[in-house]
């Protein structure tokens, strides 16, 4: 649905005619060129994957990761400008880290119990210490709130990257995507990247209420080796995460034997349908 | 020589017995009347047992100013937290803040609270605040002047897992011990338990409690011995 909106597409902070933002449209093109994400609900936990395009032979494999921890419980997946998603994963970790115990940088000093929160419906009082993990829910609200923050000002651009965001806390495991727009959704399966059309059509052939985070490893995995364009993009790094029952519901890297496992599956999984 | 007035101008303090139990299921909170100013009974039939949100109530002893304002500051936060949230806060959270605003303000408080409640993660929990702004989980806890004549009892007659009935019957019985020795604590006692069908009051008046070792029955009121008969003139 591209059209050109010359005139109204110079400021964040101008209308179409048609009412559309566009740079906020321009922006999540930025998100569309980066490397495919993939992350799926699981019965016990979230499984989360990234196609990391490798642009330089000479790049450290593991170094340049795309997913982040952003507390015990959850974890995010970045796609779009590299430097903007790092911006959001520190916002990320220091929410949920302030919600919890509130740390202050001079010990000598009484602590704020009541801080403000820009982000949070203007300049709201914001009270931000809980005592307890944040809620994945909360989590996802505050970072889209901050995403969005940057869409009002004039003087800011909008975020270039989209961001998946997978947690286990005592509601259950919880993934939910959030676009430059600041938009956030709770979703089953979602993707953003290069090859999320496909990856979305592959996500919704999973029967995932039935499917347990081992099998939905392997299962990321194929879909990822097989939305990558190997015409256009040579080679890729795939960088997978969890957070399951079977991690003690802490967010972590997925073992290296199973990842191993998922990524020969994958590739035997690619001949098989080469071969058809 | 002491002023005559330093009662009345004393700080309205709770004396106070305040008690906090879980059973299986649920919560029972439990406290006396008496707000003392000096030797004057200020109030002798106020409600220590204070709301903080549907599901988390406290009790409060010590100073009563200090530990309103306190609650005030608590229920207004958790009332933004639930908006934010848009479902109940937890015990633990409410606890948290309560201990949150008491510690960082200890040089100026002197208020030792009870926070209770019953949320669906975790079920009946009962946390003790004393004065420093300690934060404790305990299956139950006594504060207060009057919780001093009540560790013994506590001791012995403590068990897991009560029906709701038995926590109830312990909290009424254990306070009006208290009341029975500690001159600061007095009048009425309330309960409040709460579990998952909800939250429900109960009131014991004075008369209605049992006699200790050497009490004394109560009179309601000095004017009963006004209705009574009076003597027959003397007729020489």
């Amino acid at each position: 649905m591209s059209s050109i909106g010359t005139g109204y597409d110079l400021s964040v902070t101008t209308f179409s005619p048609d009412g559309r933002v566009f740079q906020i449209e321009y922006a999540a093109k930025a998100v569309d060129n980066s490397g495919t994400v993939v992350a799926i609900k699981c019965k016990d936990g979230i499984v989360m994957g990234v196609e990391k395009l490798i642009a330089s032979k000479m790049l450290l494999p593991g170094s340049n990761r795309r997913i982040h921890s952003v507390h015990r419980h959850s974890g995010m997946a970045v796609a779009g400008l590299a430097a903007d998603g790092r911006q959001i994963v520190t916002r990320a970790k220091s929410e949920a880290t302030n919600y919890e115990k509130f740390v202050s940088r001079h010990l000598s000093c009484k602590v704020p119990l009541v801080s403000v929160d820009t982000a949070e419906a203007g300049e709201f009082r914001v009270l931000r210490v809980y005592g307890e993990a944040i809620p994945v829910k909360e989590l996802a609200e505050r970072v889209a709130s901050y995403v969005h923050l940057c869409t009002l000002y004039w003087w800011l651009r909008p975020f270039g990257c989209g961001v998946i965001v997978g947690g286990y806390d005592r509601d259950g495991p919880q993934l939910y995507m959030i676009e430059p727009s600041g938009i956030s959704y709770r979703y089953f399966g979602a993707a953003i990247g290069k090859g999320r059309q496909a990856a979305k059509t592959e996500i919704e052939k999973l029967k995932l209420s039935e499917m347990t985070c081992r099998q939905g490893v392997i299962e990321v995995a194929k879909i990822i080796y097989g939305v990558h364009d190997e015409a256009k993009d040579k080679a890729f790094e795939l960088e997978m995460s969890w957070v399951c029952d079977e991690s003690n519901r802490q967010h972590q890297k997925v073992p290296e034997n199973l990842l191993e496992e998922a990524k020969s599956a994958a590739k035997a999984a690619l001949e098989e349908m080469d071969a058809d | 020589m002491d002023s005559i007035y330093n009662d009345l101008n004393a700080p309205h303090s709770m004396g106070t017995t305040i008690i906090g139990v879980t059973y299986d299921g649920g919560v029972v909170l439990g406290a006396d009347s008496r707000t003392s100013t000096g030797m004057y009974v200020a109030n002798r039939a106020s409600d220590k047992i204070t709301q903080l949100t549907d599901n988390v109530y406290i009790c409060r002893s010590g100073s009563a100013a200090d530990s309103q304002v306190l609650s005030d500051y608590v229920r207004y936060y958790l009332h933004q937290h639930t908006i934010q949230l848009g479902q109940p806060a937890t015990v633990k959270v409410a606890a948290n803040l309560v201990r949150m605003v008491s510690y960082n303000n200890k040089n100026m408080l002197q208020t030792g609270l009870i926070v209770g409640g019953w949320d669906k993660y975790e079920g009946g929990k009962i946390y003790g605040i004393p004065l420093g702004g300690t934060l404790l989980e305990q299956p139950f806890t006594i504060g207060g002047s009057g919780s001093s004549y009540l560790y013994g009892f506590f001791d012995q007659v403590w068990k897991e897992g009560m029906t709701q009935d038995e926590a109830e019957k312990l909290v009424v019985k254990a306070v009006s011990l208290a009341i029975a020795r500690d001159g600061a604590s007095g009048g009425v006692v309330r309960t409040v338990t709460i579990n998952k069908d909800g939250v429900s009051r109960k009131f014991y008046p004075g008369n209605t409690l049992p006699l200790w070792h050497e009490e004394l029955e109560a009179k309601d009121s000095l004017l009963d011995s006004l209705s009574a008969t009076s003597p027959e003139p003397m007729v020489s």
